[in-house]
């Protein structure tokens, strides 16, 4: 770790004004937003982000982890803890999905701790780009090279990857937010906007250090998700090599709309294979206005890795993700609406 | 649990809670890198970001900038400082014979190349980061080649013994059933919660040292002989260690360089590397193959067993676990040929790591076993029961005791096993497959020379001091009871003292001989005292005078004859002087050989340990047994492995502590969960470097893996062990329990893994 500044941000326009003059966003940007801490601290004591000012928005909690349920759906503050939102009784009940994916999620101490926008952007488990004694990290030091191509990938993604970069995205609750359709509201320099989650995260390409679509000084300030038919009938399947505390191998966050059966709407997103919270489009189009049965359900699961690359020790993952996605489909079936 | 039938109503067999257990949970144990010192230094190591070559250059510039620098140590600073000490392996002290910081040469990932000291750790921590290495690298060997099997070596430098006897390969030839496969085990590290800290503080010429040892003694003579020192001027302290399993046994090479610094500065200085660095600054289980063939008759008598094993090790030490000498010995057998090759590369030395040789040797045969059960359409409990054996194969010597199946009962009963339908994948709970696995525990009853002073004072307290450790194992709370049994005075009363090298010497917390070497010495101890007491009394004109000396007990803070008579341990004290009586035991195990009887003590004294192995005692062999069962749950489409059920029954002698045995017990049955489904230290075979260096990404089970988990103690007597009949258990728990699981996925899917660990994708 190496020695920073700190300042306490005591309302956002100023949290904003601190971080908007700097060039650079992501990665190794001078200036850094400090919420939960769990894991911008954690990379900072290994010497991967080397902050050399934090703005601790933690004194903007009060107006930035509502937790709002209404009719036409509900509302999550960014500084919304997880272990809050993952408790709240109407998430539980009408949103199981979002529930699931932050309960399945690290462990109740980090859960406590953790905001929801900063669970979002949280940063690959690569062991190259987390141990910088590996030169080769694209997303470390840009233009280095990616030593997990070729190296130790078992958990490395299959979708989504570039000859750059093949990190997987290790999160859980953006799934979940895709599932829904959920939209985030950003608020910045330039004032408030607003997209789907599915549009925050950027794929590597040839760029694999800008993870995501945020602006200087921007800050995630909500989640919105809408009430709409699928999000009852909904939740997240994690498959992993331990019980908890432990990132997805593969998962799925599924909702479905179904009518008598028949596929009338429904939302994927995957977890644990992708380099980006990743939303499976081409396993939606084969399941709309099927009958969700084991067939169609394999059906979608074979779009949906359709287009994987594999890097040799995660050989396997397309036949686990089909497995989890055809798993969480059927289980999500049996859901009461 | 079951109350052990050695209790005898005296202390040693009570269920007791740990002693220390208090201090323990309420943060008062004082582990070596809590003792304040005034003044104190940070140390933090730069380590190799290569696996083979040179350092060409280091730059320090940039991190002597760090405000709080004091010193940084390298090769051009500390060349020839430090003395080149034998290996503990080869009958020496340290954990391997490479010498960091002594020339540029690179040897191994994570070698120690520098070492930074600063006021603070934080300072230390972010010069260590500045330290710029310039390296000539050179293509290393990662581990084993591709290629099965392995090279087979001509002939073994250190060779053991390769146990054979007959004809091994005709018999196989013309067995009515034959298994013939490979099995391999992966790289593990030990990871003890406690880092691998070293506190190191001078006083004029004496030298302190604060580390986490598993052997006091054979750290202060090995550090000593690194830096020319005369021993007595070097004492260690280590009252508490929180986990070590093996980690912790020998000399490791940051010692003599964290003394050093704290000599250049004349004041205290304290390392604690982090997690990562302690998958290269200490040992580790390195990864093994195996060749096993099984022919058997029709009954499933075995007629041929062939066992050979492939291991790495570092470039210039020929580290091996060689544990055909246990698998050799198992079952009965006419024909066995075994034989241990070692495979050197660009890596550290591996070590012990607990139960060094049967973890991965043991899960070998078990699985043949159970292979060879399944080629032969039978039960595999009965086809161990067909195979028991009350003589080693080998030489015939007997057994001193063997209860391996009436553990095997014991278990199957409380498992259920008679429910099993035998047929791979018959067993389900909707979407989750069952399966069921056993498989043999064993462990050498190792015995080791240890001294022990004692001593008991008129008001009934009683002092025991040992230079012993508690690794976690509860010899604490077995040594208090042995003594309060045989002092007769209330646990409470027994002071334990343990974990300082000022201490009468006591031999390595390894090869699980502790409780049994210890607490022989301090029954001894005790049973001085006793005499002495006794003594005193029947030459007196008291209650008991001319009594016979040797019926009179201590009980109840008494001294007892057999007729009622008794006279207060006040009275009796305070007859041989003023103060507390005092008395030094020296233990030799009675199963010792002739050299140890003689040199034992002295060795012990220089920092050796002289063990005598279970499996090398002259008459007989003793070992303590076990069977362990095993539930799977296996998802049908998404294949995750998980593990609700565990039933193991142990039969090792007389069992001094209840309680922390038992404990013992079940963390090793968990821990052979972890090693049969999760723990493997990854490699970058590119670069020979370990990549999962932490616990984030090196898994180990958490809580919600672990379900059931029943320890089951079966009765056993054995005097020829040692005087108080007990046989070691520290690292029964964990041999066995990775073929159990194993075998366990074949019953649940019929996919026979042999490559551990277990995963998902193997099962796809």
């Amino acid at each position: 770790m190496r020695p920073f500044s700190y300042d306490r941000a005591h309302d956002l326009a100023s949290a904003i004004r601190a971080a908007s003059a700097q060039v650079e966003v992501q990665n190794r940007a001078p200036i850094q937003f400090l919420a939960g801490g769990t894991n911008l601290l954690d990379l900072m004591k290994i010497d991967v982000m080397r902050p050399e000012r934090l703005v601790d928005i933690n004194p903007l909690e009060d107006s930035l982890s509502e937790i709002v349920a209404d009719g036409d759906g509900l509302r999550l503050g960014g500084l919304a803890r997880m272990s809050t939102v993952a408790h709240h009784p109407d998430v539980e009940k009408n949103y199981p999905v979002l529930s699931q994916s932050l309960k399945l999620a690290a462990s109740a101490q980090l859960r406590n701790m953790a905001s929801l926008a900063g669970n979002v952007l949280q940063r690959t488990r690569c062991s190259y780009f987390r141990d910088v004694s590996w030169g080769a990290c694209n997303k470390r030091e840009p233009g280095s090279g990616c030593a997990a191509i070729g190296g130790v990938n078992r958990k490395h993604a299959v979708l989504g990857t570039s000859p750059h970069c093949i990190a997987t995205y290790p999160g859980d609750f953006a799934q979940a937010l895709i599932a829904l359709d959920a939209t985030v509201e950003i608020t910045g320099p330039k004032g408030e906007r607003r997209i789907p989650v599915h549009e925050l995260h950027r794929l590597p390409g040839d760029t694999p250090h800008i993870e995501n679509t945020l602006a200087a000084g921007e800050i995630i300030t909500a989640f919105q998700i809408p009430r709409k038919a699928w999000a009852k009938r909904s939740l997240y399947l994690k498959v992993r090599d331990r019980e908890s505390y432990e990132f997805a191998v593969a998962s799925a966050a599924v909702a479905l709309d179904l009518a008598d059966g028949v596929v009338r709407d429904v939302r994927i997103a995957l977890g644990g294979v992708a380099t980006i919270p990743w939303r499976a489009v081409a396993a939606e189009e084969v399941l709309k206005g099927k009958p969700l049965t084991e067939d169609i359900a394999r059906s979608a699961a074979e779009a949906a890795f359709e287009p994987a690359r594999t890097h040799g020790e995660n050989d396997f993952k397309p036949e686990l993700g089909r497995n989890t996605l055809v798993r969480a489909l059927l289980d999500a079936a049996k859901l009461e609406a | 649990m079951n109350a052990p039938t050695t209790f005898d109503g005296g202390m040693i067999g009570r269920p007791t809670p740990r002693i220390d257990g208090r201090l323990k949970v309420t943060g008062t144990a004082c582990y070596p890198s809590d003792f304040p010192l005034e003044d104190t230094a940070y140390a933090y190591l730069v380590t190799s970001a290569i696996a083979r070559g040179r350092i060409k250059a280091i730059h320090l510039e940039e991190a002597q900038q760090v405000e709080g620098v004091l010193d940084i140590l390298t090769y051009e600073n500390t060349k020839g400082k430090v003395r080149k000490v034998r290996a503990f392996s080869g009958g020496g002290y340290t954990s391997t014979t490479i010498m960091p910081m002594d020339s540029p040469k690179v040897w191994h990932d994570g070698q120690i190349v520098a070492v930074v000291v600063a006021e603070t750790y934080e300072a230390a921590r972010e010069a260590a980061h500045k330290v710029h290495v310039e390296y000539d690298e050179r293509k290393p060997k990662p581990g084993f080649d591709k290629r099965r099997p392995q090279p087979r070596q001509i002939s073994n430098p250190l060779s053991s013994s390769d146990p054979q006897t007959g004809d091994a390969e005709t018999a196989f030839q013309h067995a009515d059933v034959k298994v013939e496969a490979y099995y391999t085990t992966p790289t593990q590290h030990h990871n003890p919660i406690e880092l691998f800290t070293t506190t190191c503080t001078w006083s004029g010429d004496q030298l302190t040292i604060y580390e986490p040892s598993q052997f006091v003694h054979g750290l202060k003579n090995g550090v000593a002989k690194q830096l020319n020192m005369n021993p007595e001027k070097v004492r260690v302290i280590s009252p508490f260690v929180g986990g070590a399993f093996g980690s912790k046994a020998a000399l490791t090479p940051r010692t003599a360089f964290v003394a050093l610094a704290a000599k250049r500065l004349n004041r205290p200085v304290k390392l604690v590397p982090t997690r990562s660095q302690s998958f290269d600054v200490s040992t580790y289980r390195a990864e093994t193959q195996h060749l096993v063939k099984l022919g058997a008759d029709r009954n499933g008598r075995l007629t041929s067993l062939h066992h050979e094993g492939w291991e790495v090790s570092s470039r210039p030490d020929n580290y091996k676990v060689a544990g055909t000498e246990t698998t050799s010995l198992l079952y009965a057998c006419p024909n066995i040929y075994t034989k241990v090759h070692i495979v050197h590369a660009d890596r550290n030395t591996p070590g012990f790591m607990r139960s060094p040789a049967e973890v991965p040797y043991v899960y070998a045969l078990e699985s043949a076993m159970d292979e060879l059960a399944t080629a032969l359409g039978m039960d595999p409990v009965e086809l161990r029961r067909i195979n028991d054996t009350m003589v080693n194969p080998i030489d015939q010597k007997p057994y001193s005791s063997r209860a391996l199946m009436a553990c095997y009962d014991r278990a199957a009963e409380a498992f259920g096993w008679s429910k099993r339908n035998p047929e791979p994948g018959s067993m389900h709970d909707g979407d989750w497959l069952i399966g069921w696995g056993c498989a043999t525990a064993c462990y050498p009853t190792n015995v080791a020379p240890a001294q022990a002073r004692v001593t008991l004072a008129p008001n009934g307290r009683a002092r025991v001091q040992t230079a012993g450790h508690d690794i976690g194992t509860g010899a604490y709370t077995a040594i208090a009871l042995t003594a309060a049994d045989r002092l007769g005075v209330p646990l409470e009363n027994v002071n334990v003292e343990l974990g300082d090298s000022s201490l009468p010497p006591a031999p390595v917390a390894g090869g699980s001989n502790a409780t049994a070497s210890i607490c022989n010495a301090v029954a001894m101890a005790c049973d001085e005292i006793r005499e002495r007491l006794a003594q005193g009394a029947v030459h007196a004109d008291g209650q008991l005078a001319g009594a016979d000396p040797g019926d009179l007990r201590l009980s109840q803070g008494k001294l007892v004859a057999p007729d009622g008579k008794s006279e207060p341990l006040k009275e009796a004290i305070m007859r041989l002087g003023f103060g507390p009586v005092e008395a030094h035991a020296k233990y030799t195990p009675e199963i010792a050989s002739a050299p140890v009887k003689l040199m034992g003590h002295k060795l012990i004294e220089g920092g050796i340990s002289a063990m005598t192995s279970g499996s090398s005692v002259k008459d007989h062999v003793q070992y303590a047994f076990g069977a362990e069962f095993v539930e799977v749950r296996i998802h049908k489409r998404t294949r995750e492995i998980r593990v609700p059920r565990i039933v193991g029954a142990f039969a090792a002698g007389r069992i001094v502590s209840p309680t922390t045995a038992r404990s013992q017990l079940l963390g090793g049955l968990i821990w052979g969960v972890a090693s049969a489904l999760h723990e493997a230290t990854e490699i970058d075979e590119r670069v020979a470097r370990y990549v999962n260096d932490d616990l984030a990404e090196y898994l180990i089970p958490v809580c919600a893996d672990i379900k059931d988990v029943e320890v089951i103690f079966v009765p056993e007597e054995d005097h020829q062990v040692n005087a108080l009949g007990i046989k070691g258990l520290g690292e029964l728990g964990n041999v066995g329990t990775n073929a159990a699981v194993a075998n366990a996925v074949y019953h649940a899917t019929g996919r026979r893994i042999r490559d551990l660990p277990i995963r998902i994708e193997d099962l796809l």
